[in-house]
């Protein structure tokens, strides 16, 4: 049986409408589609599954295909191999990786560690502040009052 | 130095030595670093890698810690002797196996290797015998203060150093302590300590890191979250709390062994000896296991017929790439069995 559409492909969907009236059609497959009969399925590799999962996962939506304007890699080759192409990425990517490296690191956003030797005095003091505030939360929630005078007297002597 | 000299001794990592080392076998801290303005190694094409690997090699060798330091040009180096500093803990699996341009300095004593090129530029390491790791973060923080005087790293003022993977950035710093817990394992109490450690986000592997199974009851923990937290608090907490907790549940479970199981326990030891002393072919992952009760039993003063520096070194000469090199050619699978077994006899004769 040919297609009742184009009459040249042999037909392989069959349609029989039951209401309002008993009808039937025979339909070539891409007639079908034409006529949204049947919505073809495309096929997903398993890698598009993992990066849909990733994405999902990450918060993102799909088709970000942000790429780093030094290196070139894109947010979805780093999706892929798991590696950024070079350090600007954590600057061209920045807000796709925040929530990553937020889940990563339980919930840490900003460094508290130390510097390097060569950097200026602003962020040395800067890191440095970062982590006694942190220790002063730490020391109050521990009701360890001792130990928040002391680390309170080291931000003044900081901040000063 | 070369890793002839290296292989005369069973190195840093199985020197038996340190606190707690009845079962704390050793402690590792390493230190991701990348240069600046240079992509990372995803993207650095073969001249790249090349400029990298010579720039900070030199850099190294330059530094006064590391002037006596021996350089590996993994390149040119054969698969064997790569494995051999694989099986001495001094660069990882996938930096013996890697491409390209890469090497590895070693200072004499082995407790410090600097990895060029693996997933990052740098991955500064110091390997310590038992739970050392103030002295580690010492001697390894002096030369990344060094280095980074000479040479621009790559730094954020909000993230930290820049590692090739996020998972890394921040401090970029992994502590791990490689465990050995055979009494947690009989008394089947091991599940429990691992459910623990991941509830405090550390990961529980097997020797030789992240995918590989714990053989002879040796467990590495180490820390996952390397952003929000500083060094000193990341090494802190393994000194003060984790390790001394996982040790002393150990400790208690051998003490449980001995009072209650005392005849299963010398028996399992015994008939480990007995096999060890009498095998005519054996695999590495035998050996592990079978020595894993006699080192509990040797560290609790039950069994005296040989000492820990030749348990250290059954253990280490009888891993694949050792026991080719002792041989001087390459074997298979039933000739090393062979070669493994005979070297132990010997030994044990």
């Amino acid at each position: 049986m040919v297609c009742q559409h184009c009459n040249q492909v042999k037909a392989t969907v069959h349609i029989t409408d039951a209401l309002p009236q008993k009808r039937e059609q025979h339909l070539c497959e891409a007639c079908a589609e034409k006529a949204g009969v049947i919505i073809k399925q495309t096929h997903h590799t398993t890698n598009e599954i993992l990066q849909q999962f990733i994405k999902h996962k990450a918060g993102l939506g799909v088709g970000d295909d942000l790429a780093c304007p030094n290196c070139g890699v894109t947010f979805k080759e780093f999706q892929l191999k798991g590696q950024l192409g070079c350090p600007h990425d954590y600057v061209a990517f920045a807000k796709l990786l925040m929530p990553l490296i937020q889940r990563a690191h339980e919930g840490g956003t900003h460094h508290v560690g130390k510097v390097p030797s060569t950097a200026d005095g602003t962020i040395k003091k800067h890191t440095g502040l970062l982590r006694l505030r942190r220790e002063l939360q730490e020391a109050l929630e521990q009701e360890n009052y001792e130990r928040a005078a002391r680390v309170r007297d080291q931000i003044r002597t900081m901040e000063n | 130095m070369t890793i002839d000299d290296l292989t005369r001794t069973t190195g840093e990592w199985l020197r038996g030595v340190g606190p707690m080392s009845d079962v704390v076998v050793s402690s590792r801290i390493r230190l991701a670093r990348n240069l600046a303005e240079r992509p990372f190694l995803t993207t650095a094409d073969a001249g790249e890698r090349t400029d990298i690997y010579r720039c900070l090699s030199q850099a190294i060798t330059s530094t006064s810690a590391g002037a006596d330091d021996i350089l590996v040009d993994l390149e040119t180096t054969d698969d064997i002797d790569c494995n051999v500093l694989v099986e001495r803990h001094l660069i990882s699996r996938q930096h013996a196996a890697g491409e390209g341009s890469r090497g590895v300095t070693i200072s004499p004593s082995e407790t410090r290797a600097v990895m060029i090129n693996e997933e990052d530029h740098l991955r500064i390491q110091g390997l310590r015998s038992g739970l050392q790791l103030d002295a580690l973060w010492t001697e390894i923080n002096e030369i990344d203060d060094a280095l980074s005087r000479n040479l621009a790293f790559a730094f954020n003022n909000q993230l930290g150093f820049l590692t090739a993977c996020p998972t890394n950035v921040g401090t970029g710093i992994r502590v791990s302590v490689m465990l050995h817990l055979p009494a947690l394992r009989l008394t089947k109490e091991i599940e429990r300590v691992a459910r623990a450690a991941k509830d405090l986000h550390l990961a529980v592997r097997g020797m030789y890191g992240e995918g590989t199974e714990a053989v002879g009851d040796l467990y590495q923990v180490s820390n996952q979250t390397t952003l929000g937290k500083s060094e000193d608090e990341i090494i802190n907490t393994f000194s003060e709390t984790i390790i001394p907790n996982i040790v002393g549940y150990e400790r208690a479970a051998r003490e449980t062994l001995a009072r209650r199981h005392e005849s299963q326990l010398d028996d399992r030891v015994w008939r480990a000896y007995g096999v060890l002393a009498n095998a005519r072919r054996i695999s590495s992952g035998e050996t592990q296991s079978l020595l894993s009760p006699i080192r509990m039993s040797i560290q609790m003063g039950r069994f005296k017929e040989f000492d820990l520096a030749t348990l250290h070194e059954l253990f280490l000469y009888t891993q694949p790439a050792h026991l080719q090199r002792m041989k001087g050619r390459s074997l298979d699978e039933e000739q090393r069995a062979v070669a493994r077994a005979d070297f132990i006899r010997k030994r044990l004769a």
